[in-house]
């Protein structure tokens, strides 16, 4: 390729018509309660790596919405499935398992 | 002798407290401008939060309507007070003398088309809740179906630049029961609600927020900012996912439009001739907020419904059966001595 001297940066808006639907439809048959999130934190503000690791479920869960599985793999990197956060969920997910599923489906 | 009460608006607040103070009695005279009775809620399929059919609501009122005169498409053309009661002078050539007014005149649906950015009146696709509700009631179904439809809240509502600060109330409930209902029609459509806050107070309305994510309908928060045409003629959408932080678009085929709740512009017309006052929102101001929501500052003159600020079906009835009960009493201690 020719060295123009310049590089063009990806765009970061998220584009949801280029998402992949049909993997988070996945998810959702096999976790159906995925879809009650409501975005509150409470699993990020309580979740034992996130102290000391970019740590969120709940940016996850978002992630994979918008369609970049390569940020929720991220976030979800430092997990030690300790499960504090289910703990905590006030839609009642089973959010240890959610994050199992994930990783199953998007082969994290 | 019956006292004459004159109601000034045929929608679900004018309806209510017109039987009620029928059957307490008294000769009540209703002024309906449109051809219809019904107001606002004849315009409407299903009804928020139990999409309970609109219409058999209306008819259950319509029904209690027996020994009311109503006259429709009918104006009030002036009114004033003399010593002790409104004189008013129909559009239909008929003079009212009352002993007490009920001004009902409800509200407006924003114009939409002022939200220049979003395009209503320009794409196609563009509808608003009221364009959706009579959708509904028509049965319409769209070949081919859409594929992706998106919802948006708060248009003309919280937005100073369109000349209203306030929120109008019924639109989340509005908004998440319409989505329901497009994704129920469109199974295979990805639906989309972009909100700010989703404002489900009432009883059963947050139960209507998760039945509609388990539905699969993906909530973004962000305010639509533009919307533009692309060349097959779909509508480009952009917003800030503003949870991630990030700009976003997504193409959609239908945006419906979340229009608020605006005063009465008719409303104002009988407002002014009696200099009643009006606050910065531009809705009736009722003598205090608190412990009298029906009275207006002049003797004999009262509110009920969304001619003081939006209101739900519920909220408004409340209030029609609380303005009757107001008007008895204000007879009572005026006229009965
Ligand atoms: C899109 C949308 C959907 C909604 N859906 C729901 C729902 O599902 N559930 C719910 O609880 N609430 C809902 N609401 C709220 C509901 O519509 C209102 O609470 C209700 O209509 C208010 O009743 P009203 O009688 O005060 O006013 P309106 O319904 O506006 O009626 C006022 C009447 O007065 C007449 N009028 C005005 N000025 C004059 C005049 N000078 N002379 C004679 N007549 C006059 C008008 O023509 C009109 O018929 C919705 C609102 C919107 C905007
Ligand atoms: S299970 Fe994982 S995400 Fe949840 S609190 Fe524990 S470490 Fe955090
Ligand atoms: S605690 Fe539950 S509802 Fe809250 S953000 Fe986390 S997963 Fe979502
Ligand atoms: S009810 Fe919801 S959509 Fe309507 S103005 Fe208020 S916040 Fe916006």
């Amino acid at each position: 390729m020719i060295d123009f001297g310049f590089s063009v940066s990806p765009s970061s808006r998220i584009n949801l018509d280029n998402a992949d639907k049909e993997k988070f439809a996945r998810l959702a048959i096999a976790e159906p309660d995925v879809l009650k999130c409501m975005a509150c934190g409470s699993c990020t503000a309580s979740c034992t790596a996130g102290a000391f690791e970019d740590t969120s479920l709940r940016r996850a869960i978002l992630s994979l919405q918008n369609g970049l599985s390569d940020d929720a793999s991220k976030l979800l990197s430092h997990c030690m499935l300790c499960g504090k956060c289910t703990m905590v969920c006030p839609r009642g997910i089973n959010t240890r398992h959610l994050i199992l599923s994930i990783q199953k489906i998007y082969s994290l | 002798m019956k006292n004459n009460i004159l109601v000034i608006g045929g929608g679900p607040a004018g309806l209510e407290a017109s039987s009620i103070l029928s059957r307490m009695g008294y000769n009540v005279i209703l002024a309906e401008k449109e051809k219809l009775l019904g107001g606002h809620l004849a315009k409407w399929d299903r009804l928020f939060p139990d999409q309970v059919p609109a219409k058999e609501v209306l008819n259950d009122m319509l029904g209690r309507m027996d020994g009311v005169k109503c006259f429709t498409e009918t104006k009030v053309n002036s009114i004033n007070l003399l010593e002790n009661s409104y004189n008013a002078m129909l559009s239909n050539g008929i003079t009212v003398l009352a002993d007490a007014v009920l001004l009902a005149s409800g509200f407006d649906l924003f114009k939409a088309e002022k939200k220049e950015e979003y395009g209503y009146g320009i794409y196609e696709g563009v509808l608003t809740n009221a364009d959706l509700e009579k959708a509904f009631q028509e049965g319409k179904k769209s070949s081919p179906a859409p594929r992706a439809i998106g919802f948006v809240h708060c248009v003309g509502s919280r937005d100073e630049k369109a000349g209203n600060p306030a929120c109008s109330k019924v639109c989340c409930a509005t908004a998440v029961k319409q989505a329901i209902e497009t994704k129920e029609l469109y199974p295979e459509a990805d639906v989309y609600c972009f909100y700010m806050d989703l404002r489900m107070f009432g009883r059963h309305y947050e139960d209507l927020y998760l039945r509609a994510q388990k539905s699969g309908i993906r909530f973004i928060r962000g305010r639509v900012s533009e919307v533009a045409e692309t060349a097959e003629g779909r509508l480009l959408v952009k917003a800030e996912d503003t949870l991630s932080s990030k700009p976003l678009k997504v193409t959609l085929d239908r945006l419906v439009l979340m229009a608020g709740m605006r005063p009465s512009k008719t409303g104002h017309d009988v407002g002014r001739q009696l200099n009643l006052s009006i606050e910065d929102d531009g809705f009736f101001s009722a003598k205090d907020g608190l412990q009298n929501l029906q009275k207006s500052k002049l003797p004999g003159f009262f509110y009920a419904g969304a001619c003081t600020g939006p209101k739900t079906l519920p909220d408004t009835l409340h209030e029609a059966r609380s303005a009757a009960m107001e008007i008895d009493r204000y007879i009572k201690e005026n006229f009965r001595k």
